[in-house]
């Protein structure tokens, strides 16, 4: 089976992102980690592709950078990357996004596509759909338990009041939520062996793109202001003294729910 | 030909929540029809009449998975109507058709947006960025009709008492491949007590709590004060509750009079979903939470103090 893992490297959530004041654009620095959200998705590979005889290929787009959040991903276990990193693709849009990876990814050739529900910087929610859409597969999203059936995939999709069971044939799509599995850390050995898994590094153009069917030029959409919203009234904070819980007791009186 | 449209899955025989709040909003643009799939109840056909529906198009469903086949219905119909806005809510379907109908028609899909508007033709969104600190407005440059994903409760849904609107039938189109997937099975977890949406207070607990066995702390009080429960996701990561229970982003956007969060850190992603309730009650043990940014009122110290005793004198009451 082959399997791709759409990934996407994001800078560190940790450390506060700066907006670049004329564009609006996040400022990527040149060190970026694996979004946390898409190893769950690697997770999910890595397992369908140890009991399915079946090889998994991370595919991202995104100034690569040092590569650490690539690097983690295949010292977790999978074959190899491709890359798709070219200043072209600077202020895609989700849909651009999609079509690139779409493109890579038919390129390569695949029966199963795994990505996360939403990214932790862009949180669109829509490329795995998209890129579904772009590959004519189905979209599985929101799985929260992944098995494989007779030449298929079986999924618990995660709805507002439970789950749905849902199955379709191979070739398809999945996204996943987080909690579906326990990803595993990358050992040492890992880590070693992810140095000298091949990554492979494509251009928009290499894929088909013109210059102006991909980034901003593409967009279709622009940023035209960005406002500071009025803060809350700062309330008030207290130490608790043991009596704390009579604070709360008065707060619920005076807006009268008790 | 109607230019607004707004997408609409039924839900247990009524339109979903979601399309009453976006159609009160679209309304204020002239008609508006709805592209509405499921079974299609007469209930459900009032309901989007009653909130400002003048058309309804409807595409009956069946076990397949329905974003394919729905996308396409959907493009055809913006097609032959000159369609300018379609206006989707954040559930499963909506965002599935929303981002395969992009794909199909090859247009831009504004998502997480709080605030819209459709003026001369042009199209703005709004949405709140950094855990609601910033407000960004996108203008679609792209040629209609221009797709724009709406966050819960952005609009408050308001009846207009309107009619019940024509319905069209909707030819189910074949998709060959991509409709091959099928729902076989469907699953409602039980719930109990108020629902998280619906709810005037929220009682939510995070990690803070300390783990599945001190739960109860949680819902002792939320049930002293008639209270729906409420969970970050890391405590439904952890598999404490279900997942139906999660504030937040990925969650349930919640504006109930009361939140009482403890234990909870207060990440952007959660905030988004809560920060908007009336008055806010944070017990924290670490004073730089960024909860506390929030709260009206903040009480520095263990839940497991402050908590329990905050029931009891209730109980007392
Ligand atoms: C794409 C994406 C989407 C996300 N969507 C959501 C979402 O929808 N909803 C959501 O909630 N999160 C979401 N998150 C996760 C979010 O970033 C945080 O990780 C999460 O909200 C943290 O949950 P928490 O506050 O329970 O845990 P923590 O951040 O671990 O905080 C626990 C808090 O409890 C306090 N504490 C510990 N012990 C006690 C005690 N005895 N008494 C009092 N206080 C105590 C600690 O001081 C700490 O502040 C999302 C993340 C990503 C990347
Ligand atoms: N630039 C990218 N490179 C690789 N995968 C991506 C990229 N952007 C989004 N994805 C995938 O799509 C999922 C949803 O992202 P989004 O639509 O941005 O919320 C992510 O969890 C990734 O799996």
């Amino acid at each position: 089976m082959r399997i791709a893992v759409c990934v996407k490297q994001i800078p560190d959530p940790a450390t506060p992102y700066d907006l670049d004041p004329v564009s609006h654009r996040v400022v990527r620095p040149n060190d970026q980690v694996l979004d946390d959200t898409d190893r769950f998705g690697v997770e999910v590979g890595l397992q369908l592709a140890e009991a399915n005889e079946g090889t998994v290929t991370l595919f991202s787009m995104s100034p690569s950078g040092s590569l650490q959040g690539i690097r983690q991903a295949l010292a977790m276990g999978a074959d190899k990357a491709v890359i798709i990193d070219d200043e072209n693709l600077a202020g895609s849009d989700a849909l651009t996004t999609s079509k690139v990876l779409a493109a890579a990814i038919e390129r390569e050739g695949f029966d199963l596509i795994i990505a996360g529900t939403e990214s932790t910087d862009g949180y669109t929610g829509v490329v795995p759909q998209q890129i579904a859409e772009l590959v004519d597969v189905p979209s599985l999203t929101f799985a929260r338990k992944v098995e494989t059936t007779n030449g298929g995939i079986r999924i618990e999709q995660q709805t507002a009041g439970g789950y749905d069971v849902v199955e379709a044939p191979l070739p398809t799509l999945l996204s996943v939520t987080s909690g579906v599995v326990e990803p595993r850390y990358p050992t040492f050995k890992g880590i070693m062996q992810a140095k000298k898994k091949p990554i492979d590094t494509l251009t928009a153009e290499n894929l088909g793109f013109s210059a102006d069917q991909v980034g901003d030029a593409a967009a279709g959409q622009t940023i035209t202001s960005v406002e500071p919203i009025p803060a809350r009234e700062a309330g008030e904070i207290v130490e608790d003294d043991g009596e704390g819980y009579l604070k709360i007791v008065a707060l619920l009186e005076q807006v009268k729910v008790i | 030909m109607t230019t607004t449209w707004v997408f609409s899955e039924e839900s247990e025989g009524h339109a979903p929540a979601s399309a009453l709040e976006l159609l009160t909003k679209a309304r204020s643009f002239g008609d508006v029809a709805v592209f509405h799939i499921g079974a299609g109840s007469d209930e459900a056909f009032a309901e989007l009449g009653d909130h400002g529906a003048t058309s309804v198009y409807h595409l009956t469903t069946d076990e397949h998975l329905p974003a394919a086949a729905a996308a396409a219905a959907f493009a055809t119909l913006l097609e032959e109507h000159a369609a300018e806005l379609v206006l989707f809510g954040m559930g499963n379907t909506d965002r599935d058709v929303a981002g395969r109908l992009s794909a199909r028609i090859d247009r831009p899909v504004l998502a997480n947006m709080v605030d819209v508007s459709l003026d001369g033709g042009t199209v703005r969104a709004t949405s709140e960025i950094l855990g609601g600190v910033q407000a960004v407005v996108t203008e679609v440059t792209a040629p209609a009709p221009a797709l724009v994903i709406v966050r819960p409760k952005a609009f408050p849904a308001e009846p207009a008492g309107g009619a019940v609107p024509p319905v069209t039938a909707v030819a189910m189109p074949d998709v060959g491949r991509s409709g091959s997937a099928v729902v076989t099975e469907s699953h409602v977890e039980a719930s109990e007590g108020p629902d998280l949406e619906a709810a005037s207070i929220v009682v939510s607990g995070g990690r803070g709590v300390g783990g599945q066995d001190k739960w109860s702390v949680i819902e002792g009080l939320a049930s002293e004060l008639d209270a729906a429960v409420g969970a970050t996701r890391a405590v439904i990561d952890a598999g404490w509750v279900p997942a139906r229970l999660q504030v937040g982003q990925t969650g349930k956007t919640i504006k109930p009079d009361v939140y009482i969060a403890a234990g909870v850190s207060g990440a952007m992603q959660h905030l988004v979903g809560m920060k908007d309730s009336g008055t806010i009650i944070a017990i924290n043990k670490d004073p730089d939470a960024p909860i506390f940014s929030v709260a009206d009122l903040g009480i520095v110290g263990d839940l497991h103090q402050v908590v329990p005793k905050l029931t009891e004198a209730l109980q007392a009451r």
